[in-house]
């Protein structure tokens, strides 16, 4: 039995007790205005977000380009057997982890070392200064930036001028793949370090001075400051980025290797979603693809339900 | 108030290192500007770091004379306008619905509105999608597929459910159905937040490439970014300024990439001092959860 609240004439509240059916038509006569306005976003959700979503049926169908949208038989499990006996998919699949994992444990940390440096920072207009132009790089298209990596990079970029002056060499990086995930995981840096400290610089303003004065009456330095009280003041804002950062560790930046890569270094640039935009959209295996995103996408979000479950577990902070 | 001896090197230490930190960070951009107006041949020595060498302003002029690229630049200005426009009203009136308690079913929708954050259809679907919805070589495939960002619709839900309730319930007796209340009295008093995500649609949809890339063929159609790309990609004649001005058809010089670098920048540069601060509230708002 549902319950709703009438307003009756200004007077006082009463409770009916009526059939679902009614109740749903009250609702709907009291607020259908506010349902009107959920229309349209829930036809774009549907169609664009969820579509897609079902769209993968195609990974288990044959699909003909400008036949069927959902594919034209069944096939089963026909694609995803033939990407796990495919050699480049598992070496795609090991590369994503190596430039995830990288970023994961090289890109975290940089913007929270970023914040306590600044913290210690006391003059405020160096501060501002710093600050502002360490965001500068992520308003950048990823054009740009990738304009800027190559452009750098070149053989005869600053880089290289700086590798000859020191070893009378010059070196061809963007052809090489031994080099490829150092160009990745140091633009990375370049990108995120700064705006990623916005939220440890808003924690640490959050930490109660007080404590600072007891630390130093207690004749605590500021190293041991920063480790007893400041680290402590931003670990739950860690803990939730950290967790966030676990979940999307696979979705490495597809649109920047796109850009950077090339034959030449597919060893270490190929990453699962750049092989399947190939296989999928330059060779035209839609199905093929469609299961290796799958795969992904399936993996992506394990691994965001179970970053967060642990976090629930063991520090009872998670996102949901 | 005594600082140890350490503390006092620590300090000049570190900001040794934030002042190395900066000029990281704006040295690609000084570089670029810099070889934007420098002669090919210092570029080429590898002789152009921090200052233009042999000063040029010839390839501004190619750039600017070169028609394609103020047809991209159009393009990419009607499609932020339209975009962020469609993006705004959606997303207002998304969240602004969902910041309702007393909407039934509101736990559930949030639920499918957070849930496509989480999983998405990937790809092959979304491109057979869009192909097969008539959106290809239109506008259409690049203002919507991407038109609520489910991010941007709870930081705006969560400000409107913090404002008090008192206010629109005087407005209700005052005779004002949802809408009005949601244009008279809600909006105006949002213009933070509706700055914020108007700056956050509008900065993506400017930096956008990728949609442009898949579903659109025809040049004339292209936003600057794919003008860009195709020129640092260094597909052949991409553009009739790269064919015009250089010898070897097959590369495109690093003076050119640079001054439509620079040009597809300036705009970002010049208002980021101004809203740079929206920004970071924005990012503020969204932690709030």
């Amino acid at each position: 039995m549902a319950e709703i609240k009438v307003e009756t004439g200004g007077e006082s509240n009463i409770i009916i007790k009526r059939s679902k059916l009614a109740v749903l038509g009250t609702i709907l006569r009291r607020d259908w205005q506010l349902y009107s306005l959920l229309v349209l976003p829930i036809i774009y959700l549907i169609i664009f977000k969820y579509g897609p979503m079902f769209g993968n049926i195609i990974a288990f169908r044959r699909f003909m380009p400008g036949g069927k949208i959902y594919g034209e038989s069944w096939v089963g499990l026909h694609y995803f057997k033939m990407f796990i006996n495919d050699p480049t998919f598992w070496n795609v699949f090991k590369n994503t982890l190596m430039l995830g994992g990288l970023t994961l444990i090289i890109c975290f940390p940089m913007p929270i070392i970023f914040a306590l440096l600044l913290n210690e920072i006391k003059a405020k207009k160096f501060k501002k200064f710093v600050q502002t132009a360490s965001y500068l790089p992520h308003f950048l298209s990823i054009v740009i930036v990738a304009g800027m990596i190559l452009q750098l990079t070149a053989v005869n970029g600053t880089i290289n001028s700086i590798v000859e002056f020191f070893t009378g060499e010059k070196i061809n990086f963007i052809q090489q793949a031994e080099w490829f995930r150092t160009i990745y995981v140091t633009s990375e840096i370049w990108q995120t370090m700064g705006w990623g400290a916005i939220l440890y610089l808003a924690a640490l303003t959050t930490i109660d001075e007080s404590l600072y004065e007891a630390a130093k009456i207690d004749g605590a330095n500021r190293w041991k400051q920063t480790l007893h009280i400041t680290i402590p003041g931003i670990l739950p804002t860690i803990v939730v980025l950290l967790i966030l950062n676990i979940g999307s560790f696979m979705a490495v930046g597809f649109e920047k290797i796109l850009l950077l890569y090339n034959p030449l270094t597919y060893q270490t640039s190929d990453v699962i979603s750049t092989y399947l935009y190939r296989v999928g959209l330059e060779s035209s295996n839609f199905s093929y693809a469609t299961a290796i995103g799958l795969f992904e996408s399936i993996i992506g979000l394990v691994l965001v339900l179970s970053a967060n479950g642990i976090s629930r577990k063991l520090t009872e902070r998670s996102l949901w | 108030m005594k600082e140890s001896k350490q503390y006092k090197i620590f300090k000049v230490f570190n900001v040794s290192i934030l002042i190395i930190i900066v000029f990281c960070t704006l040295y690609p951009f000084l570089n670029v500007i810099a070889q934007s107006f420098s002669s090919e041949a210092y570029i080429n020595a590898g002789k152009v770091t921090l200052f233009p060498r042999g000063f040029n302003i010839d390839t501004y002029k190619t750039i600017a004379q070169d028609s394609m690229f103020w047809i991209n630049y159009k393009n990419t200005v009607v499609y932020t306008v339209v975009g962020t426009a469609i993006s705004m009203f959606l997303t207002t009136i998304f969240a602004y619905a969902l910041s309702k308690k007393r909407l039934v079913g509101r736990k559930f929708l949030t639920f499918f509105a957070v849930f496509t954050m989480f999983f998405n259809g990937g790809l092959v679907p979304n491109y057979v999608l869009i192909n097969s919805l008539g959106f290809g070589n239109s506008i259409w495939a690049i203002v919507i597929p991407g038109a609520i960002s489910v991010y941007n619709m709870l930081i705006m839900k969560s400000f409107f459910e913090n404002m008090p309730e008192e206010l629109e319930e005087a407005a209700s007796i005052d005779g004002l159905n949802t809408y009005g209340i949601l244009l008279k009295i809600v909006l105006p008093l949002s213009k933070a937040v509706i700055a914020t995500m108007i700056l956050f649609y509008a900065v993506g949809h400017w930096n956008s490439w990728f949609p442009a890339f898949l579903y659109l063929d025809q040049k004339e159609l292209f936003p600057v970014t794919m003008y860009l790309r195709n020129m640092i990609a260094g597909v052949t004649g991409a553009t009739s300024a790269g064919a015009s001005s250089a010898d070897n058809l097959t590369q495109i010089s690093a003076n050119i990439k640079s001054v439509t670098m620079v040009l597809t920048i300036l705009p970002i540069l010049t208002i980021y001092p101004f809203v740079q601060k929206y920004f970071v509230s924005g990012v503020m708002l969204g932690s709030v959860k």
